[in-house]
């Protein structure tokens, strides 16, 4: 568990985090997203004190970082393992090498360290990869391997900063199944920092929205994700945009509103308003255990517009005329 | 005004008599001096970087006055630096002629040099490797054996070759105190006795142990490059 209190960072005058508050669950993902600049390294640095905080504090597992000792420090972050950006392999050292470092540093014997090392290149599934030097491994095994480095001294929180930017899709599925793993198999709480919403959509339990150094959205994702008014909602699950509709018909945004929602509702709907309802364009997903979605239909002009509000919203939906004429593809704005 | 003219002096038969000995005390004096300088600058071009906001213990001010005296070693010409430190030459090593002579000068020349390639390496370590040390709970001396010394070691390997050609040219002026060596041979016999063959065996020899240092240094830097 991860409670941060008050926490600040100032360099010199320029202030990169500013008063955040946040409590990570013991044995969940959360999702730190925000525009680049925005101070997710940065937050990143200072739960591992990396960086010190300039005020604030931060508990890891009950223990508060921030008045540590040095030494106690040093323990204290074997308790939190860390996976950077792009790896930071040490070039010189095997795959197993680089797993074993930290276990070195603990002083364990060669022969300890030795199964340690193998059942993390399993988990990681890098056994075959054991001893290629990092110029020899892709992108996304490299990143395997930092993970199995970061795991290497059975931490209880995992921090990664952009584990899977730069990598492709594939790549970075596998990379999020072993993160979800993680958290299932070994109740590792784990912060995720990214800037891709498919990242969060797909494995985060809470999302958090850091905005020039300040939170300014958090939730369970499933909860962000239905909010009308967010943001971060529209990043989650972007409006799908609508071709022009002939004369006569009229472009409708849905978006789930409850978490969940009855599949059959296009032809209920359909016939509670004795109308066709044309699909148009739509995302329907399960987004942290709950039905999530954005849809563009095409209804008769005919219907009086409130009428067609309520018929959706008895089915859990939002439902909005799409009348900006840049929300219609097409039209220029 | 006089004239040198090279003439061949000694028979070619009679070089390797005279210039094998003098290898082997260039290769003495530089044994000693390297292992002299890799002892002390390798540690205080390690000082150097790591008490620099950069480094893992930043101490502004030990890195101001260490690095001022590296600075310091390295800013005479080394011919003025033999010169003016022949009192503290005598009173280290007794005498102020000979091999052990010599070897106080170039090791000092040899240190500060040292440091700032050591330095130099070091700092060719990217910062976000020291931070996966500091993540894992690694201790300041962890970090600096098995990150920076390990991750740094192509470039102190570079180091070490090219202060290994320094200290070939240091001992040929270290020549003129009476140090022996190839240089010497070359100045004392081959120059002002007009001993051609003697010259060029020396220069020949000297350009041939300077290649294969360079060659084997490049070769060792390559294969710790993964
Ligand atoms: N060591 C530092 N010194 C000064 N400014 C810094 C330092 N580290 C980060 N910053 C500044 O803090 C801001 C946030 O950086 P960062 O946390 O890396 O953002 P993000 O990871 O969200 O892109 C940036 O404006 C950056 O310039
Ligand atoms: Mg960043």
């Amino acid at each position: 568990m991860i409670e941060i209190t008050g926490l600040t960072k100032r360099y010199g005058s320029h202030t990169v985090l500013d008063n955040i508050d946040f409590t990570v669950e013991s044995g969940s993902i959360v999702a730190v997203v925000g525009r680049s600049g925005a101070g997710k390294s940065t937050l990143f640095r200072c739960v591992n004190l990396l960086e010190r905080p300039t005020s604030g504090t931060v508990r890891v597992d009950g223990q508060e970082l921030t008045h540590l000792s040095r030494g106690e420090l040093r323990v204290a972050r074997r308790a939190i393992g860390t996976v950077f950006q792009s790896a930071n392999l040490l070039r010189r050292l095997t795959a197993a090498q680089n797993v074993a470092l930290p276990l070195r540093f603990l002083g364990l014997t060669e022969e300890e360290i030795h199964k340690r090392v193998r059942e993390l290149l399993d988990r990681v599934g890098m056994l075959h990869r054991a001893n290629h030097y990092p110029g020899q491994l892709s992108g996304g095994q490299r990143q395997r391997i930092g993970i199995a480095r970061g795991l290497a001294t059975q931490p209880s929180v995992l921090l990664a900063d952009e584990a899977t930017s730069g990598l492709d899709p594939e790549t970075t599925g596998s990379i999020l199944r072993l993160l979800t793993g993680l958290r299932d198999d070994l109740a590792v709480t784990i912060v995720v920092i990214t800037h891709e919403m498919d990242v969060v959509r797909s494995v985060a339990d809470v999302v958090a929205h850091l905005d020039h150094g300040r939170i300014v959205e958090f939730g369970r994702v499933g909860d962000v994700v239905r909010r009308s008014d967010s943001t971060l909602s529209t990043a989650l699950l972007p409006d799908q945009p609508a071709p022009r509709p002939p004369a006569g018909e009229v472009v409708w945004q849905l978006r789930y509103q409850e978490a969940a929602v009855d599949p059959s509702w296009l032809s209920r709907i359909s016939r509670e308003l004795d109308t066709d309802i044309a699909l148009l364009s739509g995302l329907v997903e399960t987004v942290g255990g709950d039905h999530a979605g954005r849809l563009t239909v095409r209804i008769g002009a005919h219907l009086a517009e409130d009428k067609v509000v309520h018929a959706f919203a008895a089915h859990g939906i939002h439902a909005r005329m799409a009348q900006a004429a840049g929300e219609l593809a097409g039209v220029p704005s | 005004m006089t004239t040198h003219v090279l003439a061949l002096g000694t028979p070619w038969s009679g070089v390797p008599a005279l210039v094998l000995p003098a290898f082997g005390q260039t290769a003495e004096m530089v044994g000693i001096v390297m292992a002299i300088v890799v002892l002390v600058g390798g540690p205080l071009g390690l000082l150097i970087f790591n008490t620099s906001p950069r480094g893992l213990a930043p101490q502004p001010r030990v890195n101001a006055v260490v690095s001022w005296f590296a600075n310091l070693g390295r800013s005479l010409p080394f011919l003025v630096l033999m010169a003016a430190i022949i009192p503290f030459t005598q009173l280290v090593v007794g005498t102020t002629i000979g091999l052990k002579a010599a070897i106080i000068p170039m090791s000092l020349a040899g240190i500060p040099f040292f440091a700032r390639l050591m330095e130099n390496a070091i700092r060719e370590v990217p910062r976000e490797l020291l931070d996966v040390g500091v993540a894992s709970g690694a201790s300041r001396w962890q970090i600096i054996r098995s990150i920076q010394l390990t991750e740094g070691l192509p470039g102190i390997a570079a180091g070490l070759t090219l202060n290994m050609i320094a200290m070939i040219e240091y001992s040929a002026i270290a020549g003129a105190i009476g140090a022996g060596g190839l240089g010497y041979l070359a100045v004392n016999d081959g120059y002002e006795q007009f001993d051609g063959t003697i010259m060029i065996s020396c220069i020949a020899l000297l350009i041939l142990v300077v290649q294969v240092i360079q060659f084997t240094g490049d070769r060792v830097v390559r294969s710790l490059l993964h």
